[in-house]
C-alpha cells in the first residue's frame, strides 16, 4: 500500500477541529444546563388533588388548572423556571430548583391556601375562592391611573345579593387565616363582575389577583412527599460528581491508549465527542441534570469505551489471522457492528422501561442513559470508524505494534 | 492467546458458588429485609452540615433534648462533616426548624439543613413500579434477543440478569445499607449492563456455533470455551473501564450518591461474572439437552 499523506493530514484536520470546537464552545454549553435540585440546592414537593365538594371528578383538565394555578402562585414566589408536572391521576409535581429562601417556598406551597370571602366579623364564610371565575382576576387600573384588581365571580346572582346585603360595609378577603384586603362595597353589582381598590402598588395589585386566581384553584392539593436540598450541600455534591466523573475519564484515557495504543488514541477522540454532543443535547433538549444522570453520564462512556473495545479487539484478531492491517480493519469494523447494535438496543429497552414507568429523579436518569446509547453508537462506532479508517488508509501505520497486537501472536490460531 | 481455561468444565463450581451467594442473600432478605431509606418508609431523614469533624455526642445530645429519645444517628460526607439523622415520624416544618435553630445553638454557627420526607403511599408505589419495570424489561429483552437469536439464548441472558441484580438485592440487606430510589435507577443500570456484556459473548458463541456445527458434548465445550476466550479480553477491559467510572464515583462522588455507586460496582463485578461463568454455562447445558434430544428423535424415525 502507498503512503498517502493525504489522509493522515485530513485526520490531524478533523482531530484539531473536534478538540477545537470542543474547547471553544464547552463551557458556554455546560454553563446552559439545567441543574437538578439536587444539584444546586431547592425545594420540591408532590401534591395530590383532592376534590374540595363531593362528587367534583378529578380529570385531566382540572389537574391541568391546579397546575397553572400553583404556577401562579409560584410566580408570586419570584422563582425562575419552575417545573411542573402532572404524574399519574392525581399527583402534581413542583420542583424549584435554586429557590433562595426553601422555607417562604416551603410556607406558600406547602400549606394549600383556601381563599374565603368573609362576613364584616371575619368570621362568617360568604364566599369561596371555588366561586371565583377561574383565571378571572387580573390586575386593572381605575379612571383615575390607580391600580386595581378586576375579579369575575361565577355565579352573578350570588354575588348580587351579597353585595345588597352588606353594602356599605368591608368583606374581607382571607387566604387561610391571613386577611389579603377588606374592600368595602361600594354599590350593588348585579353582573358578577366587581373591582377592589385600595391603596396597591401595580405589584400589590397584580401578587393580589394572582392569589385570587390560585385561589380559584378546582381543588385541594395534598402535600405527599417534600424535598428540600440545601444549596451549599448541592453544590458540594455537584462539585464531588464533577470531580469523580474527571478522575474516572482520565483512568479510562491512560488504560484505553496504554492497552490500544493508535485506535486507543482515536477511542479517546471518540470519547471526548461523546462527552462533548451528550452535553450538547442535554442543553438542546432542556434536560434537567441530576446527580444519578451524572452517573448515566458516566456509565455511558462506559457503554461507548465498550463499543470501541469490541471494535478493536474484532480488528486485533482479524489481524492475528495474519490479515493486514487495511484488511483487518476493515472487516474487524464491519464483522463488530452488529454485535455492538445488538448490546446497544437491549440496553435501551431496560432504559425505556426505566423513563416509562419511572418518577421525576429515576426518569432524568433513564433519558441520560438513552441519550448517553444514542450518542455513543454515533461517536464510537460511525466516528471512530472514520477516523481510524483515514489513519489506517494512511499507510503510514502499517506495523500491527501500533494496534497494540503483537508480532509473534499474528498466526498463530 | 495461550491461557486456555476450561470454563465450561468448571461449570458446576461456579454454579454452586453463585447458588451459595444467592441463597445467603435471600436468606437475609427473608430474615432481616432491606434497610429501606426514606423513599419507602414513612419518616424523614435529615442531613445537618455542621462542619470537618464534629462531637458526634455533642450532636446526639441536641436531639435528646428536642425529645428524640436515643436518636439514630450516623456522620457522613467526605470530612465527615455531616449528621445524618432518621426517624420514622414525619417532620413537620417547625421540627426541622427546631432542629435547625438548636444545631445552630448547639455548634455556634451557621448549619445547613437537608430534610426529605415521605409518604409511605408513594414508597410503595415505588416499589411496585420498580419490581414492574424490571419485569416489563426482561420480557423486552426476551423478545428482542429470541428474534435476533433463539430463545435459550434470551432465558440465559435473563437468568444472569436475575443473577446480577439478586445479588447486589441480597448484599445490600445481609450489611444493611440503606436503600433508596436511586438504588432501583442502579439495580436497572446493571440489569442493562448485565445483558449489553452477555449479548456481545452470546453473539460470539452463536457465530463460532455456526462455523463450527458441533456435534458432539466435546466439541461444543471447545466451541463455547474458544468463544469465552476470545471475548475474555474485551469483557474484563470493558468490564475494567466502567468499574473504573463507577469507583471513581464511589470514591470521590460524596455521600449523597455513595450507595448508589456501591450497587454499581457490586452490579458491574456480577455482570462481568455471570456473563462469563453463569450465562453460557445455563445456555451449554440446556443446549446439548435439546440436542441430545433432536439426536433421540431423529435415530428414532431412522429406525
Amino acid at each position: 500500500m502507498k503512503v498517502r499523506k493525504g489522509r493522515f493530514i485530513l485526520f490531524c484536520l478533523l482531530v484539531i477541529a473536534i478538540l477545537a470546537t470542543v474547547a471553544a464552545t464547552s463551557m458556554d454549553i455546560a454553563r446552559g444546563i439545567t441543574l437538578g435540585l439536587d444539584l444546586q440546592g431547592g425545594f420540591e414537593v408532590l401534591y395530590e388533588a383532592k376534590p374540595l365538594e363531593k362528587g367534583q371528578p378529578i380529570n385531566e383538565q382540572v389537574l391541568s388548572d391546579a397546575s397553572k394555578a400553583v404556577s401562579q402562585r409560584i410566580d408570586v414566589l419570584g422563582v425562575t423556571e419552575p417545573q411542573i408536572s402532572v404524574e399519574g391521576q392525581d399527583r402534581i409535581r413542583v420542583q424549584l430548583a435554586g429557590v433562595d429562601d426553601p422555607d417562604r417556598a416551603r410556607e406558600i406551597l406547602g400549606t394549600p391556601a383556601v381563599l374565603t370571602f368573609r362576613a364584616p366579623d371575619g368570621e362568617t364564610i360568604l364566599m369561596r375562592g371555588t366561586d371565583l371565575a377561574q383565571g378571572g382576576s387580573r390586575l386593572d387600573y381605575d379612571e383615575n391611573g390607580r391600580p386595581v384588581v378586576s375579579v369575575k365571580f361565577k355565579d352573578s346572582k350570588k354575588f348580587a345579593d351579597l353585595t345588597k346585603e352588606y353594602l356599605g360595609q368591608p368583606v374581607p378577603i382571607y387566604l387561610d387565616e391571613n386577611e389579603l384586603s377588606s374592600p368595602v362595597i361600594q354599590n350593588v353589582i348585579s353582573n358578577g363582575q366587581a373591582q377592589i381598590s385600595g391603596n396597591f402598588t401595580p405589584e400589590e395589585a397584580q401578587e393580589l389577583a394572582d392569589l385570587l386566581n390560585a385561589g380559584a384553584l378546582p381543588v385541594q392539593l395534598d402535600e405527599i412527599q417534600s424535598f428540600a436540598v440545601d444549596s451549599s450541600l448541592g453544590a458540594a455534591s455537584l462539585q464531588q460528581s464533577l470531580v469523580a466523573g474527571l478522575y474516572g475519564i482520565a483512568i479510562i484515557f491512560i488504560f484505553i491508549i496504554g492497552y490500544y495504543r493508535l485506535p486507543g488514541f482515536v477511542a479517546v477522540i471518540t470519547l471526548i465527542t461523546y462527552g462533548y454532543l451528550v452535553l450538547l443535547t442535554f442543553n438542546l433538549l432542556h434536560v434537567t441534570l441530576t446527580l444519578p444522570g451524572i452517573a448515566a453520564f458516566i456509565l455511558g462512556i462506559g457503554m461507548a469505551v465498550d463499543a470501541n473495545i469490541i471494535m478493536y479487539e474484532r480488528i486485533k484478531d482479524e489481524m492475528r489471522l495474519g490479515k493486514s492491517v487495511a484488511s483487518a480493519n476493515k472487516s474487524g469494523s464491519r464483522r463488530s457492528f452488529l454485535t455492538i447494535f445488538d448490546a446497544n438496543v437491549t440496553t435501551i429497552i431496560a432504559a425505556g422501561v426505566l423513563f416509562y414507568f419511572g418518577t421525576a429523579g429515576v426518569r432524568g436518569f433513564a433519558v441520560s442513559l438513552i441519550v448517553g446509547i444514542v450518542v455513543s453508537f454515533l461517536a464510537a462506532v460511525a466516528l471512530s470508524r472514520i477516523l481510524l479508517g483515514l489513519l489506517v488508509r494512511s499507510g503510514l501505520f502499517r506495523r500491527p505494534g501500533w494496534y497494540g497486537v503483537k508480532e509473534d501472536e499474528i498466526g498463530e490460531l | 492467546m495461550n491461557f486456555k481455561f476450561d470454563f465450561v468444565g468448571k461449570r458446576k463450581l461456579f454454579f454452586i458458588l453463585s447458588a451459595t451467594i444467592l441463597l445467603i442473600g435471600i436468606a437475609s432478605l427473608l430474615l432481616q429485609g432491606l434497610n429501606l431509606g426514606v423513599d419507602f418508609v414513612s419518616g424523614s431523614r435529615v442531613d445537618i452540615n455542621i462542619g470537618p469533624d464534629f462531637d458526634m455526642e455533642k450532636g446526639k445530645a441536641a436531639l435528646e433534648e428536642l425529645g428524640y429519645d436515643n436518636p439514630n444517628i450516623r456522620k457522613a460526607g467526605n470530612q465527615r462533616e455531616l449528621l445524618v439523622f432518621r426517624t420514622d415520624e414525619s417532620l413537620d416544618r417547625e421540627k426541622v426548624n427546631a432542629i435547625r435553630d438548636q444545631f445552630q445553638k448547639e455548634f455556634g454557627k451557621q448549619v445547613a439543613v437537608n430534610e426529605q420526607t415521605v409518604d409511605p403511599i408513594v414508597g410503595r408505589e415505588l416499589a411496585r413500579n420498580a419490581l414492574i419495570s424490571v419485569l416489563i424489561a426482561s420480557v423486552g429483552i426476551i423478545l428482542y434477543v429470541t428474534l435476533r437469536f433463539e430463545y435459550r439464548f434470551a432465558m440465559a441472558a435473563v437468568a444472569a440478569l436475575f443473577h446480577d441484580a439478586l445479588f447486589v438485592i441480597g448484599m445490600f440487606s445481609l450489611f444493611q445499607w440503606e436503600v433508596d430510589l436511586v438504588f432501583v435507577a442502579a439495580v436497572l443500570t446493571i440489569v442493562g449492563y448485565s445483558v449489553n456484556d452477555t449479548i456481545v459473548i452470546f453473539d460470539r458463541i452463536r457465530e463460532n456455533f455456526e462455523a463450527d456445527k458441533p456435534k458432539r458434548w466435546e466439541e461444543l465445550v471447545e466451541t463455547v470455551n474458544r468463544s469465552l476466550r476470545e471475548t475474555l479480553v474485551r469483557s474484563l477491559n470493558t468490564g475494567l473501564t466502567v468499574i473504573f467510572a463507577a469507583v471513581a464515583l464511589l470514591v470521590f462522588g460524596g455521600e449523597s450518591i455513595r450507595f448508589f455507586s456501591l450497587a454499581l460496582v457490586l452490579g458491574l463485578i456480577a455482570g462481568i461474572y455471570s456473563s462469563i461463568f453463569i450465562a453460557s454455562q445455563i445456555w451449554i447445558t440446556w443446549k446439548w439437552k435439546s440436542m441430545e434430544r433432536e439426536k433421540r428423535k431423529a435415530s428414532t424415525v431412522t429406525e
